[in-house]
């Protein structure tokens, strides 16, 4: 399908550097074919229950981690194989979960909904719409506790920001001014409700204000946007300011997840965002047109990309299934 | 990749329908271009060509039932590919239709034998009154029956008492536009219109307290949470305000009102997606939890469940939405609660389940029966009050007992019939009884361990080999 270069010269929009914009071509690309091969391998009856893909929205968890420093905690939802990607877990290991395989992230264990790294401090991968929200606001309070340095970022969905226990968590994160970044990831639609029809009011990065939590909306479509935003907030919360509200204006290109048909939003929807906002095709048109790459060079960035990708799906097809007796095995942590 | 594999749709897809093709052979596709609509039992759906290519053959026929997943469909050849060999297909990949689960076990309920208590100590004066379940209404003479799935049986149940009583409605996630995430609700909105079926926003504790307070100033909701697991965010108000709230106030105030959706083990969704909360509702006084496993029993219980005063947990199972059984085709097919079903009557061992353990059951039993094993297999149909009555009397005449069910064996539905006989019927015991349950363990992704996690066939037939001193 033939997309058109959406390098629009739009005042005020930050700079990337030649390193950065490479960086983040490279991770978009990386999720964007790991999400491709993984709904693929869902077809294939490879990969079991549900599997939540990430394509379209790759700009917002590669731009905010761009902004992070180590030992930032992150935790999401079940939409969640393009964070570990963009952290730096092995895509194999992401794959392996996938496929419910030994070498897994989890063992094998877990599955696409529930993945998580103690090493990288990525909390999940959680299949209960809202619940990351105090999770990732009690990171926050554990890093103030111990009088840390790291920030806490907390991803949720349009319609994740209903549940009730968001505002709890923002209430308190305000009131012990908590380390903590709320990033509402809206993507119009949750399953198959869209966002007019399931909240009030519909701009949630006011969603703090009666707690006193600053908050913006931001072009989730656009990794430099999503870079400078996430770079102004985590400041914040960093500072000792407490917590900080994003809300990324996104899309998801696939269904909710692969058994969803789709029938609530139309075609034309979907085609146009893929046509003129697809957050790849941005940044590869800006890296030619400023000359940090040719098509030829981004070529030979996309075909290590689809080796990554292939090794991992290798992986995770060849490798064995946990021993059984893994069954009775992490259930209990032994005293 | 050059060949076209039909894809899997959904955690419990098996097989599906392609029922068109959009391309044709010979036509070039890129990325996105959608190939071939395919029906599963839920949705209709399209398939997307992932690379460029050339459409060099199709090949299963547009309207082919029953097409496997994996089935090769189609060979598209990118640039510069030649045709390979093709996938070698394995003959009975195609169209071969499932048996069912529904055999000659689950021909609808007849010939109950009705039990009468025996005489017993006089009770002490604060002991619990006793509920007395009333027998399934005699079918009328010559009455059709209709096969049809556990799915349309609950839609025709909603359907009809929404008719009947303008105060029902029904409220949740994804219930309206959408037609269910399962499909339950098919048709209801355009039926009743957008007041009386309500989409909501993802808030169970919010829309369960809102349908609790309605339900108290009189209107009888239908809650139906997308999946039980979900409704653990809204336990408080099942619990806390509609259980308890008519014994709170003294008997002035109650809640009618229905909580339903999919309970139990789908297919590898993994810890937080797949657990039975049927001993957990059981636990509870005030509320009344009803469990089906036929198509029949869904439906009449499920009318039953809506007319009801009282708070009904309405325990539904994924994996059997698409499993079909014959319905009697009335007006008005309503069965009582509270009273098991004896799904085959037999002299050596009874077997107790309900929901999708009777699968398991089920098949055990056909095993064992055929092996020379008479078997009385008792579908509890309701948890609670459950039906001990028709237990005590099957195992007075077998003297074993054997209970099957998904959930964890701390605290189940399998200890608390134990307990039961053990209390009724010790001395008519002829071998310890068996429990056979879910491992204790959170539901593990894994293909591999997830099966081990379960509740097996092989497991039934051992526990009834072992209180048979067979093995
Ligand atoms: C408590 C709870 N309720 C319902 C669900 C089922 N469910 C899974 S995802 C989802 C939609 C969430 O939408 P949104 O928050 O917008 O996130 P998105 O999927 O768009 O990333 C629903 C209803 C769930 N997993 N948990
Ligand atoms: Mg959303």
């Amino acid at each position: 399908m033939a997309r058109k270069p959406a390098a629009v010269a739009v005042p005020n929009i930050p700079e990337l550097t030649e390193a950065q914009e490479l960086q983040a071509y490279r991770s978009m690309l990386l999720i964007r074919r790991f999400e491709e091969k993984a709904g693929q391998m869902y077809g294939m009856g490879l990969i079991g229950g549900f599997c939540h893909l990430y394509i379209g929205q790759e700009a917002v968890v590669t731009g905010i981690t761009m902004a992070t420093i180590e030992g930032d905690a992150q935790i999401t939802g079940y939409r969640d194989h393009g964070h570990m990607l963009v952290m730096g877990l092995d895509p194999k290991g992401v794959m392996a979960e996938l496929t419910g395989r030994s070498g897994g992230l989890s063992k094998g264990k877990g599955g696409s909904m529930h993945m998580f790294s103690n090493e990288h401090r990525f909390y999940g991968g959680n299949g209960i719409v809202g619940a990351q929200v105090p999770l990732g606001t009690g990171l926050a309070f554990a890093a103030k506790y111990r009088g840390e340095n790291t920030v806490s970022l907390a991803y949720f969905g349009d319609g994740a920001a209903n549940q009730g226990q968001v505002y709890e968590a923002f209430n308190m994160a305000k009131l012990w001014s908590l380390p903590v970044v709320y990033i509402i990831e809206n993507n119009k639609y949750a399953m198959g409700t869209s966002i007019e029809r399931a909240s009030a009011t519909t701009d949630l990065s006011l969603r703090g204000a009666s707690f006193g939590i600053p908050g913006e909306q931001v072009d989730g479509m656009d990794v430099r946007l999503v870079l400078e935003a996430s770079e102004r907030a985590i400041e914040h919360a960093r500072s000792g300011k407490g917590p900080y509200i994003l809300e990324m204006l996104t899309y998801r290109y696939r269904g909710h997840s692969m058994s969803d048909p789709a029938k609530y939003r139309s075609k034309d929807e979907v085609t146009k965002y893929r046509a003129e906002r697809d957050p790849i095709e941005q940044v590869k048109a800006r890296i030619i047109e400023r000359q940090f790459g040719t098509e030829e060079s981004l070529k030979a960035i996309e075909a290590e990309v689809r080796a990554i990708v292939n090794e991992a799906a290798d992986f995770a097809t060849s490798n064995p299934e946990p021993e059984a007796s893994e069954l009775w095995t992490d259930i209990t942590v032994a005293a | 990749m050059p060949t076209i594999l039909m894809p899997a749709l959904s955690p419990t897809m098996e097989e599906g329908k392609l029922s068109k093709w959009l391309v044709k052979e010979g036509d070039i596709v890129s990325p996105g271009d959608v190939l071939a609509e395919i029906e599963t039992d839920k949705a209709t759906m399209e398939i997307e060509a992932i690379d460029a290519g050339t459409v060099s053959k199709l090949l299963i026929a547009e309207g082919t039932e029953g097409v496997k997943i994996n089935t090769a469909i189609a060979m598209v050849l990118g640039e510069g590919e030649t045709p390979g060999e093709l996938p070698p297909q394995a003959p009975d990949q195609i169209g071969s239709a499932d048996p069912g689960d529904e055999g000659p076990l689950n021909a609808p309920a007849q010939g109950e034998t009705s039990v009468t208590a025996e005489a017993k100590a006089p009770a002490p004066v604060a002991a619990a009154p006793k509920s007395v379940a009333e027998a399934d209404p005699d079918l009328p003479e010559g009455v059709e029956m209709v096969e049809m799935t556990v799915r349309q049986a609950l839609n025709e149940a909603m359907a009809e008492e929404m008719r009947r009583d303008k105060d029902v409605f029904i409220i949740g996630e994804e219930v309206a536009e959408y037609q269910g995430a399962y499909k339950i609700t098919q048709n209801l909105l355009q039926e009743f219109g957008p007041q009386r079926v309500i989409d909501t926003p993802i808030t169970e504790h919010g829309f369960t307290g809102l349908a609790v307070g309605a339900a108290f100033a009189g209107l009888k909701p239908i809650v139906e949470f997308m999946t039980w697991n979900f409704a653990m965010q809204a336990i408080d108000q099942i619990i806390n305000s509609a259980a308890k709230q008519l014994y709170m106030s003294g008997g002035q105030v109650h809640a009618p009102i229905v909580f339903r959706g999919p309970n139990g083990v789908a297919s590898r969704v993994g810890a937080q997606h797949s657990q039975d909360y049927s001993a957990w509702y059981s636990h509870i006084p005030g509320l009344t939890v009803v469990a089906p496993y036929s198509a029949a029993d869904a439906k009449g219980l499920l009318k039953a469940a809506i007319r009801s005063p009282n708070p009904i947990v309405f325990l539904e199972n994924e994996i059997l939405y698409g499993s079909t059984g014959l319905v009697p085709k009335m007006d008005d097919f309503v069965l009582p609660i509270g009273k098991a079903r004896i799904a085959r009557q037999g002299a050596d061992v009874t077997i107790v389940s309900f929901s999708m353990g009777m699968r398991y059951a089920t098949q055990a039993t056909e095993k064992l029966v055929s092996a020379g094993v008479d078997v009385e297999l008792i579908d509890l149909r309701t948890l609670r009050p459950m039906d001990s009555d028709t237990v005590i009397a099957s195992v007075k005449k077998t003297g074993r007992l054997v209970t099957v069910e998904e959930g964890w064996p701390q605290g189940g539905i399998g200890a608390e019939l134990a307990m039961r006989v053990m209390d009724q019927a010790f001395d008519f015991l002829d071998a310890p009884v068996m429990r056979v349950t879910g491992k204790d363990v959170p539901m593990p992704y894994a293909a591999n361990l997830e099966k081990l996690a379960l509740p097996h066939v092989d497991d039934v037939i051992a526990a009834v080999n072992a209180v048979t001193y067979r093995s």
